[in-house]
C-alpha cells in the first residue's frame, strides 16, 4: 500500500550512451500509466554524449510544479564519476543502487545501499552490456515499487524497437529476480 | 490553402501520455492548422521542426529546411502571403538574426508565428542551457516602433495550448506572434491529455469580400485590422517594409505616416484585454508575492506551496502573454504586496517592467516603501524552490 502522499525524486545517472535517458523517459512512461503526475527533465549537453550524464524523473499523486530532482529518493549511479557528483543530493532515508562494476567508493550517506555489478551480469547473463538500463531499472521498481511492474513491462515494449523487445523483458526478468536474491547487509 | 486538415484524424479520444514541450509545441501547430514550416535547426528547438518534417508532408503541408535564419523568416512571411498558416522555430542566435524579417511581418502585417526556445546568450552561448533573457529582444529586437504580442507557457500542455493561440492572434491580428520557450521547457516531458481536436477553437484570418478593384489591404477601420487576400486569388496588392498608404505604396506623407503608425499600435493596445493572460497563485490573502514566468514560475509556484504550508501569506503571479506587458493586472495583484521576488533567468528584464509599472519602491496609497527583490541567475541552471525560500527568509 502505497501511502496517502506519495511524492518521489528519483535520479537516474551515469555516463553518456548507458541509456539513462531512455530509461527516464521509460520510467516516466510507467508512471502515467499508473496514472500519476510526472516530470522527466535530463542534463542535455556535450556530457549526454560522455561524461557524467543524468535523467531525472519525478512522480507524485498530487500536482507538484518543480519538474527537476533536488534530493533524491532514489538514486542510480552507474558510474563512479556520477555516483561521486551526486550522492551528497540524496536524501538520508533514500535509496542508493550503485553498479559496482564501475562504483568503486561510495562517499559517506545514510542511505540504504545496493550495489549490483550491472554491468557485468548484464554482459554475462544477456550477452551484451546494452540492456544494463532495463536490468537496472528492473531491480530499482521491484525494491522501491516506484511504478507497478505491469506498467513498467508495458513501458518498456512502447518505448524500445520490436527487435529489442525481448532482450529487454529478459533484462525485467532477470532485474526483478536480482532483487529478490539480493541479501541486505547488516 | 489554410484549411484546417487536421479535422480527419480528430476522431480518437484522447488519451493521457508523456509528452516533450517541443513536441507539444509541434503537436499544437498542426492541431493550429499550420501548413508551412521554414527553419534551420538549433538546439533547443531542433525537435519542433523535426516533427513538423515529418507530420506536414502527410498533411499536404510544405516543411523546408533553409539556409539560415533569415532566409527562413523570409520564406514564412512569402508563404503566409499566399495564404498558408506559416511558422518557423529557433533560439536565440537565430532569433537575432530574424529580427529583421520579424519587424517586416509587422511593418506589412503579415500573420506568423516565431517560436524562440531560449538558451544563454549572448551570441552562442549556452546551446544547451536554458535562459530568459530574451524577454526584452522578443519586444524591442527589431527597429522600429510597434508593440508585439508575445506568450510564454510554463509547462508541456500550455506550450500546446499557447501554440495554438499564437497562431489565433497572429491570424487575428494580422501580426507576427512570438511564442517564447526555454530549454527546460522544451525538453521536459509531462504527463498530458490534449484537448479534443473539435474543441479546439481555431481562428483564421479575415478575408475581403469586396470586389478586388474597390480592396485596400491597410485600410482603417474602428478594429484597425483590414481583411487580408492572398496572393492568387484575383486580389492585386504591394507590400513593402517601407512605411505605406492604403493600398500598400510607398509614402512620405505626414497623415498618410501617422495613420499607419497608430493603426499598427492601435490594434495591439486596444486590444489588451483579449490579449493578456495571467495566473493568479494564492493572491487572495497574499501580503507577499513572486513574479516569474516559463520555467522560473514552476519554482515559484513550488516555494509557494512550501511558505504557505508555513504560515506564510505568499502567492505568485504569472504573466502568460509577455507583451504586450499585463500592466493593469500586475498593478491590480501586486501594487500593495510588502514584498515581491522577481524570479528570473536573465539580469533583470522582467523586473525592469515590474518597476516601471509599479512606478518604483514607494506605493503612495499606503505611504509606505515596498521591497521589490530580484532573483536572477545566469549560470545554465533554473531557479529552485529552495532558492525563492530562503530569499523570503532574509527579505522577509
Amino acid at each position: 500500500m502505497r501511502e496517502k502522499y506519495f511524492k518521489k525524486e528519483i535520479r537516474l545517472s551515469g555516463s553518456g550512451g548507458q541509456g539513462l535517458i531512455t530509461a527516464g523517459i521509460i520510467l516516466a512512461r510507467a508512471a502515467v500509466l499508473d496514472k500519476m503526475k510526472v516530470t522527466q527533465t535530463q542534463s542535455y549537453g556535450p556530457e549526454s554524449r560522455g561524461g557524467a550524464s543524468r535523467a531525472d524523473v519525478i512522480i507524485s499523486n498530487e500536482n507538484f510544479y518543480f519538474p527537476e530532482a533536488i534530493h533524491f529518493d532514489i538514486f542510480l549511479a552507474l558510474t563512479q564519476e556520477a555516483c561521486d557528483k551526486y550522492v551528497e543530493n540524496l536524501k538520508d532515508n533514500g535509496i542508493l543502487i550503485a553498479d559496482n562494476t564501475f562504483v568503486k567508493n561510495i562517499a559517506y550517506t545514510e542511505a540504504t545501499i545496493f550495489e549490483l555489478p550491472f554491468t557485468n551480469i548484464a554482459t554475462e547473463k544477456l550477452g551484451s552490456a546494452l540492456p544494463t538500463n532495463i536490468l537496472s531499472l528492473a531491480f530499482l521498481v521491484r525494491k522501491t515499487k516506484v511504478v507497478t511492474e505491469n506498467s513498467l513491462k508495458e513501458a518498456v515494449k512502447n518505448s524500445v524497437k520490436a527487435r529489442y523487445v525481448d532482450l529487454n523483458m529478459k533484462a525485467l526478468k532477470l532485474g526483478f529476480k536480482l532483487a529478490d536474491e539480493y541479501k541486505e547487509e547488516e | 490553402m489554410a484549411k484546417n486538415k487536421i479535422k480527419e484524424t480528430s476522431s480518437k479520444k484522447q488519451e493521457m501520455v508523456l509528452m516533450q514541450g517541443n513536441e507539444a509545441i509541434a503537436l499544437g501547430a498542426l492541431a493550429a492548422g499550420v501548413d508551412f514550416f521554414a527553419g534551420y535547426p538549433i538546439t533547443p528547438s531542433t525537435e519542433i521542426a523535426e516533427i513538423l518534417s515529418e507530420e506536414l508532408p502527410k498533411k499536404g503541408g510544405k516543411f523546408i529546411q533553409m539556409e539560415d535564419e533569415i532566409a527562413s523568416i523570409s520564406a514564412i512571411i512569402g508563404a503566409s502571403l499566399a495564404g498558408a498558416k506559416a511558422m518557423t522555430a529557433t533560439s536565440g542566435p537565430g532569433f537575432s538574426l530574424m529580427q529583421e524579417g520579424i519587424g517586416f511581418a509587422k511593418m506589412a502585417e503579415v500573420p506568423c508565428v516565431v517560436v524562440n526556445v531560449m538558451r544563454g546568450g549572448p551570441s552562442t552561448g549556452l546551446p544547451t542551457s536554458p535562459s530568459q533573457s530574451d524577454i526584452m529582444q522578443a519586444r524591442w529586437g527589431n527597429h522600429g516602433d510597434t508593440p508585439a504580442i508575445v506568450l510564454y507557457p510554463n509547462s508541456v500542455l500550455e506550450s500546446y495550448e499557447l501554440t495554438i493561440r499564437a497562431f489565433n492572434l497572429a491570424e487575428k491580428y494580422r501580426t507576427c506572434v512570438v511564442l517564447l520557450s526555454d530549454e527546460v521547457l522544451g525538453h521536459m516531458r509531462e504527463a498530458v491529455v490534449l484537448p479534443d481536436l473539435e474543441k479546439v477553437k481555431i481562428i483564421n484570418r479575415i478575408k475581403p469580400t469586396i470586389p478586388p478593384e474597390w480592396y485596400k489591404h491597410y485600410k482603417n477601420n474602428p478594429k484597425y485590422i483590414s481583411p487580408l487576400a492572398s496572393y492568387g486569388e484575383g486580389y492585386r496588392f504591394h507590400v513593402t517594409g517601407l512605411a505605406h498608404d492604403e493600398r500598400g505604396f510607398p509614402t512620405n506623407r505626414a497623415d498618410e505616416i501617422e495613420t499607419l503608425m497608430e493603426r499598427l499600435k492601435n490594434k495591439i493596445l486596444h486590444h489588451i484585454d483579449d490579449l493578456v493572460q495571467i495566473e493568479s497563485y494564492m493572491m487572495e490573502d497574499a501580503t507577499r508575492a513572486i513574479f516569474a514566468a516559463g520555467i522560473s514560475s514552476r519554482a515559484a509556484k513550488e516555494a509557494v506551496n512550501i511558505l504557505r504550508k508555513a504560515g506564510r501569506r505568499v502567492g505568485m503571479l504569472r504573466p502568460l502573454t509577455i507583451w504586450p506587458f499585463p500592466d493593469d493586472a500586475v498593478r491590480k495583484y501586486l501594487f500593495d504586496m510588502k514584498t515581491i521576488i522577481v524570479a528570473e533567468l536573465n539580469q533583470g528584464q522582467l523586473s525592469r517592467e515590474l518597476k516601471r509599472v509599479m512606478g518604483g519602491v514607494w506605493n503612495y496609497s499606503k505611504q509606505k516603501k515596498r521591497k521589490i527583490v530580484e532573483l536572477q541567475k545566469n549560470n545554465g541552471e533554473i531557479i529552485t524552490p529552495e532558492e525563492i525560500v530562503n530569499l523570503f527568509r532574509e527579505v522577509r
